[in-house]
């Protein structure tokens, strides 16, 4: 067994383990931290896949920003309701039937086509290559999501205002 | 490890988010549902680019990182506003435009 199929066998169980705890955690609280660990379990797979910079960006934005914000949501929720939050899931077996319906047909479609088994090497510094990317060919993609976090931060705050 | 591995994990990922998504009740955990999904998306949108020698794939994952950021301040923000008026944290409950 090599280094890799053990790393990637490893941050599989992390990710799947730690999904299946998001969902399934009775505290809302331990769902954030086990969504915490899903995220740093997916930048594990990134950088098994040789993608370092993603790798720090899915560390940083997501499981430093994403978190950090739902933590603060749930604390103040918390303190408007005076209350603990609990959560409780409904209909678990009527709400397995639809994943497990797309699970087993994606995996199908997967399995028809030839498996790929050696990466491609990309030449070069990756990080690079991202950047050169986004500000030649996609450029106009990248200033659109520029107007988009203004403008979900400036309704973000409007919605969030203090009340009169 | 191949190709069809990566596409798999990230599809039992896609699938656990889905799960929450539907059975959860409380809207934050439906939003944490939202996240799993999303980032099932960009590991295959990796997996994709690393196998095929294309950068496309990463460039697009930063931006699905980026976009979710932003959906998550917004949907949090609107979590907090429906608190204020509501009080509650149950989706089933907000049913304004129930005719």
């Amino acid at each position: 067994m090599t280094l890799e199929v053990a790393g990637f066998w490893a941050f599989a169980i992390v990710l799947v383990g730690a999904a299946l705890a998001v969902v399934l955690s009775k505290n809302l609280f331990h769902s954030v931290l086990w969504l915490a660990l899903a995220l740093t379990g997916t930048a594990g797979v990134f950088l098994l896949l040789n993608a370092e910079f993603l790798a720090a960006v899915q560390i940083l934005l997501y499981a430093g920003g994403v978190v950090t914000v739902v933590v603060f949501a749930i604390v103040v929720t918390e303190r408007l309701i005076g209350a603990t939050l609990s959560q409780t899931n409904r209909h678990v077996v009527r709400g397995a039937v639809a994943p497990a319906i797309v699970l087993t047909l994606v995996i199908s479609w997967i399995r028809r086509s030839p498996d790929v088994v050696k990466p491609v090497l990309m030449d070069g510094d990756l990080t690079r290559t991202i950047g050169v990317a986004v500000l030649t060919q996609y450029t106009l993609a990248f200033e659109l999501l520029a107007v988009l976090l203004l403008v979900s931060l400036v309704g973000a705050s409007y919605f969030a205002r203090p009340e009169e | 490890m191949g190709l069809h591995a990566y596409l798999i994990l990230a599809a039992v990922v896609f699938a656990i988010g889905m799960f929450g998504v539907i059975t959860r009740r409380n809207t934050i955990g439906i939003l944490l549902g939202i996240e799993l999904m999303l980032n099932a998306v960009n590991i295959n949108l990796v997996a994709f680019s690393r196998f095929n020698g294309n950068a496309a794939g990463m460039v697009l994952t930063v931006f699905a990182i980026v976009i979710t950021v932003a959906e998550v301040a917004l949907g949090l923000a609107l979590v907090i506003l429906l608190f204020r008026t509501r009080r509650t944290a149950i989706a089933d409950q907000i049913d304004w435009l129930k005719g």
